[in-house]
């Protein structure tokens, strides 16, 4: 079982959010997170998708995606060359002795303080899985809040591109 | 030209030369039916909306034409679900029209809102709730052709009351393009040449045939396929009546309740080719004891289904008559004598049968062989689900395709009467039998009153054996002979319920009375009810126990 990063493309209508991650839980794929956004043709959305499943389950999910009308085109990012972030904020206690440690925290992983309040501030970082994952546990040390996080979104390298234009 | 949305739908239908829809009516729907009303729309009113629902599913499987099933919001909407997952499981072509609250009002709970595109998300190929007239036509255009290509499915269409009294401008599209769509009809040609090498160098084929392949009207050429390589064909219960019965190398149905032959066959076949089936698992048994010698072609529409249950080594996803085609232009010969000499040995050793226990009691494979011999197999059979069902699978000698109408995946009670009611609606002329179960005819039992009214001449026969029989069967084999709530006393007297719908109805209880019974039953116009009272206990044999082997086989063999 690994991590698989899926790129779906999907027309932007209305339910087409449900009718993707309706068919992940139905068929029992466990999503491990999901980020949608805009691409640069309209009308259509970028769905980005994280799954842990073995390559024939992989296989099984992305024909299965492929069945439903509103969904364009499926890449399987993970085995290409390609980036892969997520965006993080993480709202961290911060006694006036401890904010310069985490600032400089926040410089080694060129994170950004983007709130500060009388005992704690808001850290904004981003980055792949690994760094994340670091980072909160550094920031654990000061003692976090709150988390959100937008998911992950990812690209191939170079030229590649997961559509060319609406046909 | 400007139409309102109501008359839009009946210029959609006509450009999609539906001549009968099967509905109920209510209140979101008032437009439509008023609509359908002016124009005289054949329509035919069912008593509940799965009977509606069912009878348009047994309307496409007869004719292959999309049905058309209307029903209002809400609670309308709700019962048809059943159906829809019914026609979803089989894939088969329906185009469902929903009436809705009117837009302003969707998403408040409004009187008798239920989210039913949401609710059949999952059992519907696709789905529309439509918001503005201007998307009608082309949503109708794209429902009808989604609904009959690639692999078939029901698509629902949720159409706002509002929306029905609004006018805007109307032009069905002539074509369409649905960037998300493309089913593959072709077989890729080096996956065919591949196959073809397997096919020349099998010493033990074996064709293992489902629905698909009467779906894309395939039959003729699974024969020229069996005869040309001198293969024996297996076919699944949807697929049955794709190979006739009596062809010297059909081995019957496999799986849990299949022949020995078929079975076996499998078992040691060393290419199984498989062709519009999906290996369910009533199929295959344990699934890592299935064709355990056998390489695997796959062929099937659906690319989804290619690795689903088990790992083709030679997949091949197209229409299966298409890609059969292209076999066959490139096949001449087999060499499988010793193969099919063991094969007659076990059809001949391991005939499906039954014992005739004490004198005089009625067996319900007798009443099923007494249908097929009285109609000469020349009808179209509808069946409910349980024991009644697999006995017509096992003993009924279809010829044709299209001539057994089952449900088959999902299994749905009290699909058989309300389908043998749209089949006869499809083909008026033709001889319909609803072989039916007592439990599950009762499910459905109001449809007597369409039957009826439309003097619909299905002919039903129920297997009556006074019990939830295929249940009871499973509670005297695996649960020490505990019948929990698999009894059906209380149930009517079904000569009687007939006759006060104004059916007629004829019962039979010894042997001697079966073929009168059903003779009477064929020679009498308009719907006729016929009540069998079989062996109570009587078993469906053989029996593969869920999820061992397909050749531990219980039974049928003494
Ligand atoms: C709607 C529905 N409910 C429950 C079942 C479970 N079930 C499968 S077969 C069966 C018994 C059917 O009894 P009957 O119609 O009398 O047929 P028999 O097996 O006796 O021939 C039942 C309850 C089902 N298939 N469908
Ligand atoms: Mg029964």
């Amino acid at each position: 079982m690994g991590k698989r990063i899926l790129a779906i493309l999907v027309e932007d209508r209305p339910g087409v959010l449900t009718r993707v991650s309706g068919l992940f839980s139905r068929r029992g794929y466990n999503i491990q997170n999901i980020a949608v956004g805009r691409t640069m043709e309209p009308g259509v959305s970028r769905m980005t998708v994280t799954v842990e499943a073995d390559p024939i389950t992989v296989e099984q999910i992305v024909k299965q995606l492929n069945k439903q009308i509103n969904v364009l085109k499926i890449s399987d990012l993970t085995d290409e060359p390609s980036v892969a972030r997520e965006l993080l904020l993480v709202k961290v206690k911060a006694d006036p002795v401890k904010r310069s440690d985490i600032q400089q925290m926040v410089n080694t992983f060129r994170a950004r303080i983007i709130d500060v309040s009388p005992d704690s501030m808001i850290v904004e970082v981003t980055g792949d899985d690994e760094k994340l994952k670091a980072f909160l546990l550094m920031m654990q040390e000061f003692g976090i809040k709150e988390i959100a996080s937008t998911g992950k979104v990812a690209l191939y390298r170079g030229n590649k591109l997961t559509r060319e234009t609406r046909c | 030209m400007k139409l309102t949305g109501a008359e839009m739908v009946l210029s959609c239908l006509e450009a999609e030369k539906v001549d009968v829809v099967f509905g109920f009516p209510g209140g979101s729907v008032l437009t439509l039916y008023d609509e359908i009303y002016k124009k005289g729309l054949r329509h035919i009113l069912s008593r509940h909306e799965q009977g509606a629902i069912h009878a348009a599913d047994g309307y496409a499987r007869a004719s292959g034409k999309p049905g058309v099933v209307i029903a209002t919001s809400g609670p309308g909407a709700t019962n048809l679900v059943t159906g829809i997952a019914t026609a979803y499981m089989d894939s088969i072509p329906l185009v469902v029209i929903t009436g809705q609250v009117a837009r302003p009002f969707i998403g408040t709970d409004a009187f008798q809102e239920a989210d039913i595109t949401g609710i059949t998300l999952p059992i519907t190929k696709h789905n529309y709730l439509v918001k503005e007239i201007e998307e009608l036509p082309g949503i109708f255009k794209e429902a009808f052709f989604i609904a009959s290509t690639g692999r078939q499915g029901p698509v629902l269409i949720d159409l706002p009351k509002d929306l029905q009294v609004e006018e805007g401008e109307f032009r069905y599209p002539h074509q369409i393009e649905i960037y998300g769509y493309r089913p593959t009809y072709e077989g890729h040609a080096g996956q065919i040449s591949k196959a073809l090498a397997l096919i020349k160098k099998a010493r033990k084929p074996l064709i293992y045939a489902g629905g698909g392949v009467i779906t894309s009207g395939a039959h003729q050429e699974l024969m020229e396929l069996s005869q040309t390589g001198t293969i024996p064909v297996t076919t699944t219960l949807t697929g049955m009546g794709s190979i006739p019965y009596d062809y010297e190398l059909f081995l019957g149905m496999p799986g849990m309740h299949g022949t020995y032959a078929a079975n076996h066959a499998i078992n040691e076949s060393d290419l199984l080719i498989t062709i519009g089936a999906r290996f369910d698992d009533r199929v295959t048994g344990k699934i890592e004891h299935f064709a355990p010698h056998a390489r695997i072609i796959h062929i099937d529409i659906d690319p989804a289904e290619i690795g689903k249950n088990i790992v083709a080594d030679i997949p091949i996803v197209g229409d299966v008559r298409m890609v059969l085609k292209e076999i066959l232009k490139r096949f001449k010969s087999g060499e499988t004598e010793d193969w099919c000499k063991k094969i007659q040995e076990w059809k001949a050793a391991h005939p499906l049968r039954y014992k005739q226990t004490e004198p005089g009691c009625l067996k319900p494979q007798f009443v099923i062989e007494e249908l097929d011999r009285l109609s000469d197999g020349d009808a179209i059979v509808t069946t409910d689900v349980g024991q009644h069902q697999m006995w017509t699978a096992q003993y009924f000698r279809f010829k044709q395709p299209r001539t057994l109408i089952t449900s088959g995946g999902l299994g749905t009670m009290g699909y058989g009467f309300p389908a043998a009611i749209g089949a006869q609606v499809a083909f008026p002329g033709q001889l319909v039998i609803c072989i039916a179960g007592d439990g599950s005819f009762q499910m459905n039992s109001q449809e007597l009153a369409t039957a009826v009214h439309y003097q619909i001449p299905v002919k039903v026969a129920i297997i009556n054996n006074k019990y939830l029989g295929m249940v009871r069967q499973w509670q005297k084999m695996f649960y020490g002979g505990r019948y929990s709530q698999t009894s059906m006393d209380g149930s009517p007297d079904f000569v009687r319920l007939a006759e006060a719908y104004g059916a007629k109805g004829y019962r039979a209880t010894t042997v001697e009375e079966v073929g009168p019974v059903i003779e009477k039953a064929f020679n009498t116009p308009g719907p006729v009810l016929m009540d069998f009272h079989v062996d109570p206990e009587e078993n469906v044999l053989p029996m593969v126990a869920p999820n061992t082997s397909i050749v531990e086989m219980i039974g049928g063999d003494e």
